[in-house]
């Protein structure tokens, strides 16, 4: 399986805040919360993200704030995976935990601009920029992160393992 | 092999003589918090998951106090569904306007949190229990489902940082100024998925609410957890707070520590962190002519008595700057009945400041006491991000309850030795 997508660029330590902000916390269905991704850092930025792009950011991806808001809306927004040179810990459990792709490459983060298009093939463990020929490194999803991404999130890895029981 | 406080209690939690850093284990969980944002998203989870009931009635723990009492119409619905949730779980700490606190102002108050617990919240500022030597933590709505569910959790043994404390503070320096310059120091990943474990003997002339607030910071460098040793203070304030038999663990001798900081107390000066990070930290006394609009003195970072004495200590018989806000938040409602009967509520009042029912409130921006485009606030909350208190171009300047009272007499940032 590969991921296919155009690039939007953030900077390092995108917070919480950022991706939603608190006034809309009380706000649970998706797609409503998608309508306010990241409007703080860009507020036209609901109306141009288009299904399938890809967010690549610096270091500390979703730092801040626990709020699942943040990853809930940015799956919502059609946005099929987040680059960063890292993430923050919270953010990091959430994106698994309710299936949003998440990969961590600081050699992406370095190179990759605002409108590449980039293909990432998990299991090679490779990033293409297929506008620019170049490739990266992409670190290895930790296997019990992949497990829960196999059975679909934190939920069903519980049922799962409850049928097992 | 010696272990860290943090790997000893995530090992006896797991059933576990060992554990190590990088390890996955998965551990019963002693109490699990959410609170009035962070429940609802936690309902679908659970339902899907074929959530019946939870998991132990006292140890699920709801604390409705982002935006209550109830900020406008979408939150009272909110609102709603987590009572009937409540009521239908038959939770026994379940708090509400009236019994509501600050989340992690109240759970260490009524002894709900004990000094070796595991926590986990969904909150990120659950962290703060390492004060009193606990394991906590925060995560995310499905997390918390999970373990309302299970009783348990999944967990990657963290590597321990060592801050090692020498000294005592100086006069208006206390745990923020402390928590500011390690977060300066490091940068706000530099503890990143780390347990920042605190020692020395610096550590023994902290006090409980010094302690409160320095672990409620340890996210802000990115920490999974922050902790402190059970020492005197501890056994005291937690045979004041609270019943259920509690567990004390110790770092070994030979524990291992990816890394070490030495911090001497008696160095510190009262710090403010700049707009938009808690990194930007700086001495009070350089910021000059800088001209505050509003002073918030509360919240789980700084919302406790002692903080407020301080507080009032500073304002007794000083007036707020006439064009300045001064909002004051008791962070539960023992420390505002406390606060009443010392008289600091009406040294609050008469000084011009406005004094509310306890709230996260204006912290995240959610209400009383949203910032309009242009304005500037002092508040001794956690994160000063982009948009955090209001307009996306509004600025938080973050600071201890000193450095607030003061700032808020002058109108201008204020080093509370030079008022």
């Amino acid at each position: 399986m590969t991921i296919e997508g155009k690039v939007w660029r953030f900077g390092d330590d995108i917070n919480t805040d950022e991706i939603i902000p608190a006034r809309y916390l009380n706000i649970t269905e998706p797609s409503k919360l998608a309508e306010h991704l990241m409007e703080d850092a860009d507020a036209q930025f609901p109306s141009k993200v288009a299904p399938g792009d890809i967010i690549v950011a610096g270091k500390n991806f979703g730092c801040g704030s626990s709020r699942e808001h943040a990853p809930v809306a940015i799956k919502s927004a059609g946005i099929s995976c987040v680059i960063a040179a890292s993430f923050a810990r919270i953010f990091f459990r959430n994106a698994f935990n309710m299936g949003l792709l998440i990969f961590e490459s600081p050699e992406a983060s370095a190179n990759v601009k605002e409108g590449d298009t980039i293909e990432i093939d998990p299991d090679k463990g490779l990033i293409k920029n297929l506008s620019s020929g170049e490739e990266f490194k992409v670190a290895s999803i930790p296997p019990f992160m992949k497990q829960l991404v196999e059975d679909g999130g934190l939920v069903a890895h519980i049922k799962r393992g409850q049928t097992q029981a | 092999m010696g272990m860290t406080i943090t790997e000893k209690i995530l090992a006896s939690h797991a059933g576990l003589d060992q554990v190590r850093p990088g390890q996955l284990i998965e551990a019963n969980v002693d109490i699990a918090l959410a609170n009035d944002i962070t429940l609802p998203l936690a309902l679908k989870p659970f339902k899907e998951a074929g959530g019946t009931q939870v998991f132990d009635r006292e140890k699920v723990v709801v604390v409705m106090d982002h935006f209550n009492p109830a900020q406008n119409i979408d939150s009272a619905m909110m609102h709603l569904k987590s009572r009937e949730f409540a009521e239908e779980m038959q939770l026994v700490n379940f708090f509400d306007v009236g019994s509501m606190g600050i989340e992690h102002a109240l759970l260490p108050e009524l002894g709900i949190v004990r000094p070796g617990d595991l926590v986990i919240g969904a909150d990120s500022h659950t962290c703060t229990y390492g004060a009193l030597s606990a394991f906590s933590t925060g995560v995310g709505s499905t997390d918390f489902a999970a373990a309302m569910l299970t009783g348990k959790s999944w967990f990657k043994v963290p590597e321990s940082m060592r801050i090692r404390l020498s000294g005592t503070f100086g006069r208006w320096v206390g745990g923020k100024d402390l928590i500011l310059r390690i977060i300066g120091n490091i940068g706000v990943d530099g503890a990143l998925y780390k347990a920042m474990e605190f020692s020395g003997e610096g550590v023994s002339s902290l006090s409980m609410a010094d302690r409160f607030t320095v672990a409620n910071m340890a996210i802000e460098a990115g920490a999974k957890n922050g902790i402190f040793p059970f020492d005197v203070s501890t056994k005291l304030y937690a045979d004041e707070h609270g019943t259920r038999p509690y567990s004390i663990y110790q770092a070994d001798d030979d524990a291992q520590y990816l890394s070490e900081l030495d911090v001497s107390l008696d160095a510190l000066e009262p710090l403010v962190a700049m707009p938009f990070s808690p990194e930007n930290v700086r001495p009070a006394s350089e910021i000059k002519n800088m001209k505050i609009d509003q002073v918030v003195i509360g919240s789980c970072t700084n919302g406790r008595i002692e903080d407020l004495r301080i507080a009032a200590s500073i304002l007794k018989g000083r007036k707020a700057a006439k064009h300045l806000r001064l909002i004051v938040i008791p962070a539960t409602q023992n420390i505002m009945l406390q606060a009443i009967r010392e008289g600091i509520v009406e040294i609050f009042i008469e000084a011009g400041g406005a004094v509310s029912t306890p709230t996260c409130g204006p912290c995240l921006g959610g209400h009383m006491g949203i910032l309009a485009r242009g304005e500037r606030a002092l508040s001794t909350t956690n994160r000063n991000f982009v948009g955090r208190m209001g307009h996306p171009e509004s600025e938080v300047i973050l600071g201890s309850p000193a450095v607030a009272a003061a700032t808020a007499v002058t109108g201008i940032v204020t080093d509370p030795r030079n008022l």
